[in-house]
């Protein structure tokens, strides 16, 4: 009997081992090695010869390279800690107050993820520029530098920081504040000493998100930013401008430090007790008070506008002959030229995207799995989560440009996927696996571990734990991860544009294209497709998921 | 106060580059693929022409050439040199067609360009290929330094169009801070224009002098050569130092903009075309080449370029009676070509943030 046992344990481990080493492998072929082509460039002079750290010393002993570095902190650190205050609270409102059109405000924050970030930026100009809407009412900012910067990446990075802490909030553990209450606690108190320990996790890892994000990306610096120079910018001259490869791989390694920085704290929250959702878990029942309920409304209300306002800037653009010069409406802004892609480019964007959310979650659900619910191998799953963290942090011209190096080589058994659908795919789902990883592996801590030793102790192999018990009990964390891979895919830029193919444009290249031939309206209204169709989308998501939620209800009762 | 040069165009094309591996290529490439054919088949070419311009080129070719399939990869001329440079040991691109010739300069000094003369070469100007026989690149179009203003932000300033004829007139008071350029380490155009000031002005002090005294006007530097027109025609901001095409598009989209050439003259550069060196050379791409340079080409060219390699003029906007090639001013590009580091770095440390 014991020897069964144990014979069947050391079964699921060579399983695990084997599952754990292909996801493993997977991100060897797809990251390290293409990072390692460009980075091994970053200690190399133009002639390829290995220089050791010349090249670094070149960069810090150059006063405007370094001026780049400590404004990437600047506007990165003002991001962080706006986006995830405005996060946590836009998040708190929906999850546990009792304020009208929670769904609705639920939804509408998300506005920013449905449309490329140079779109937020033709937006703000329509709002704040010399000849915007609210200038002309008198409200005057200096949009085009840092504060733009910042404006724009506050609006990218908030849906990121709500949709993290919302995830945390929702699974809340009644019997902790229902245990509260009837001690006496008062409701600050509680907000404390309950509500803030749970989400601790959630906070540290939304502040690295939205740190990340603003510290890597390029979208809104290059449209929006001036002369006011970043390492994405820098990253880019440095490539485009001077063709300087070697320099652009040390500003490359500068990009990847608070990904690094995020692994070792990380490594230190980690040890800390997650408020788990255990299986004796009661629902949480928000208590009434008001004066609470207004107070989030406005507060909610007040983000939405700013939001909505958002699209109107795009709009106007997209809906008027030459805004501001001449604003008779007009649809022509609509039939997109045919040079750019035209509206193939669009259906084209669509198929490479659902191939992406498809794919990019059951990987990130078996990874996070893998990483998160084994209790083996150690070593490996350190190296599975440093590797998970990293993805964030690597600028999509980084993993472009690594990518040609790499997987552009006659000899490299992988050569064939190059110049195909299929390496755009893969591009993205490695740009966007942090973000998910984090959704998954927040999903996965709130199961209780008492799953796994159950099934264990049962010799139930744990691919059926997982497909059984773990999969449905994350559906709602599934469908997000499939929604974020979806619209992330619509809307990006700086990966695909070193990858795509003549035959394969999809639409954000081609915004990125009209943008930069000044033809803001088009530009605007391709945004605005993108919008409709990620908002189509999210609608049919809604939908799955109330008949899902009917369901479990039905087979329940 | 406007200097007006009576600047023949000479351009002493002498790029001493470093040794070039083309000739070991050429050694290894040939004609291996029994298949290909002059006249069908599929190529890939990269370009930095605009999308609607490149979009209407391509038709009229396959209009001739209904059996080449061509598959275009359009971007800014900087992504579409590093996309080149990094597929380096593989490349994609059968040819490259429009792009700026300092890029392609450094495409040949990397040995990733195929020596090839396409038919009616003759017709081209010295001043427009490479020096090499035969040559390396050859040009197809030149675009220049020119002022996009927005006409009703600039008469708000209590200013008209006929007040900002040359270099000069940008140093007025009344536009301080309201004058966008391109950044030059990011953008050709922006390379260009600053070049065209230290030859104008004196390439040891005159040009950064001017530069610094223009700096107080400047409301921002950018990473685009045409962005400064864009953000001219939609009056973020009154001038725009860009180049032509993009401000004659806007003028012609409906943008209230003039577009202005420097009395004194234009820094430049050209977009030209050059054969990839890689071991199977698709005759299908000479065949592009080839009619990439023909009189039907040039013509089309020439509706948004008042420029082409062939030196031929016309009545163009902005030119009035008077040939637009001579617009051009005197540059050295062999001396550009060893200072373009050198350049960038100073003004980096004047004028960068």
């Amino acid at each position: 009997m014991m020897m069964r046992i144990k014979s069947k344990l050391a079964d699921f481990s060579v399983g695990q081992l084997a599952v754990l080493s292909l996801m493993i492998a997977v991100f060897v072929v797809i990251m390290v090695l293409p990072l390692v082509s460009l980075f091994a460039r970053a200690f190399q002079n133009n002639a390829g010869e290995f220089i050791g750290f010349d090249n670094y010393i070149a960069y810090f002993d150059n006063p405007s390279l370094l001026r780049a570095l400590w404004n990437t902190i600047d506007v990165s650190l003002s991001t962080t800690v706006i986006s995830v205050v405005l996060g946590f609270l836009y998040a708190y409102g929906i999850t546990r107050t009792n304020m009208k059109f929670k769904r609705f405000f639920r939804y509408m924050v998300l506005i920013p993820i449905f449309i490329p970030t140079i779109a937020h930026a033709v937006g703000l100009i329509s709002l704040f520029g010399r000849q915007g809407i609210i200038t002309a009412l008198g409200f005057e900012i200096e949009l085009f530098g840092r504060l733009g910067i910042i404006l724009s990446h506050v609006i990218y990075t908030l849906p990121q920081a709500f949709l993290m802490f919302f995830v945390t909030l929702e699974y809340a553990d009644g019997r902790l504040y229902e245990a509260a209450e009837s001690m006496g606690v008062k409701p600050f108190t509680q907000l404390i000493k309950i509500t803030l320990p749970e989400v601790k996790y959630t906070f540290i890892n939304a502040m690295f998100v939205c740190f990340t994000l603003a510290f890597t990306d390029f979208g809104a610096p290059i449209v929006i930013g001036g002369g006011y120079s970043v390492l994405a910018t820098d990253l880019f001259v440095q490539m485009t401008g001077l063709f300087n490869f070697n320099m652009g791989a040390v500003v490359g390694t500068l990009l990847l430090a608070p990904a690094v920085l995020a692994f070792v704290i990380n490594r230190v929250t980690n040890s800390a007790n997650m408020g788990a959702m255990s299986a004796k878990s009661t629902k949480l029942v928000i208590k009434e008070n008001r004066t609470r309920d207004i107070g989030f409304f406005v507060f909610c209300s007040i983000v939405i506008l700013c939001l909505l306002g958002l699209v109107g800037g795009l709009a106007v653009r997209a809906l008027t002959v030459f805004f501001p010069f001449d604003t008779s409406f007009t649809l022509a802004n609509f039939s997109f030229s045919a040079t750019t892609g035209g509206i193939g480019s669009f259906f084209n964007s669509i198929q490479m995207s659902l191939l992406t959310a498809v794919i990019g979650t059951a990987f990130v659900f078996v990874y996070a799995y893998m990483a998160e619910k084994i209790d083996r191998f150690s070593a490996m799953r350190k190296i599975a989560k440093l590797f998970s963290m990293i993805p964030m942090a690597l600028p999509g011209m980084v993993i472009g440009v690594g990518y040609i190096l790499f997987f552009n080589n006659p000899n490299n058994p992988f050569n064939f996927a190059f110049g195909t659908i299929g390496i755009l795919v893969v591009a993205n789902i490695l740009s966007f696996f942090s973000v998910p990883f984090l959704t998954a592996t927040g999903a996965l801590k709130k199961l209780d571990k008492e799953f796994e030793s159950m099934s264990d102790s049962l010799s139930i192999p744990r691919w059926k734990l997982f497909l059984r018990v773990t999969v449905p009990l994350s559906f709602p964390a599934m469908l997000e991860t499939f929604m974020y891979y979806f619209v992330s895919s619509m809307v990006t830029i700086s990966a695909i544009v070193f990858l795509y193919t003549p035959r394969f444009r999809v639409a954000s290249i081609a915004i990125s294209h009209m943008h930069a031939e000044g033809v803001f309206a088009q530009a605007a209204a391709m945004s605005l497709l993108i919008l409709l169709i990620n908002v189509l989308v999210r609608l049919m998501y809604e939908l799955s998921n109330i008949f899902h939620k009917r369901r479990e209800k039905r087979r329940q009762a | 106060m406007c200097r007006k040069g009576s600047l023949k165009v000479r351009v002493v094309c002498l790029l001493v580059m470093a040794t070039v591996i083309v000739g070991a290529l050429v050694g290894c490439g040939g004609n291996g693929n029994s298949e290909a054919s002059p006249t069908s088949g599929t190529i890939t070419v990269y370009t930095a022409i605009e999308n609607v311009l490149a979009g209407r080129l391509v038709e009229t070719f396959n209009a001739r050439y209904p059996d080449i399939t061509v598959n275009l990869v359009r971007d800014s001329t900087g992504v579409i040199t590093s996309r080149l440079i990094a597929e380096a040991n593989n490349p994609q691109a059968d040819l490259v067609w429009g792009t700026a010739a300092s890029s392609l300069m450094v495409l040949e000094d990397m040995g990733m360009l195929e020596a090839h003369a396409p038919e009616g070469l003759d017709r081209i100007l010295p001043m427009f290929r490479s020096d090499k026989n035969p040559p390396t690149w050859v040009g197809i179009t030149a675009w220049e330094t020119a002022f996009i203003i927005n006409i009703p932000e600039l008469e708000a300033l209590g200013l008209t169009v006929d007040d900002i004829r040359c270099y000069e007139d940008l140093l007025r008071p009344e536009l301080q801070g309201h004058i966008i350029m391109p950044n030059p380490a990011s953008s050709g155009t922006g390379f260009l224009t600053v070049v065209g000031l230290m030859e104008l002005y004196g390439r040891d002090g005159g040009g950064w002098d001017f530069m610094e005294r223009l700096d107080v006007n400047i409301q921002d530097y950018i990473h685009s050569g045409a962005g400064p027109a864009n953000m001219a025609a939609i009056g973020e901001t009154v001038v725009g130092i860009s180049f032509g095409f993009p401000g004659i598009s806007r003028l012609q989209e409906g943008a209230p903009v003039a577009v202005v050439f420097p009395e004194a003259g234009s820094g430049w550069d050209m977009e030209a075309n050059a054969l990839i060196a890689k071991d199977n050379i698709n005759p299908a791409a000479k065949t592009f080449l080839n009619w990439a340079i023909s009189d039907e080409a040039m013509a089309i060219y020439n509706e948004a370029f008042p420029i082409i390699s062939t030196g031929e003029g016309g009545s163009y906007y902005g030119f009035e009676g008077q040939n637009p090639v001579d617009q051009l001013i005197e540059q050295d590009f062999v001396w550009i070509a060893t200072n373009r580091e050198a350049i960038l770095n100073e003004w980096e440390r004047r004028f960068g943030s």
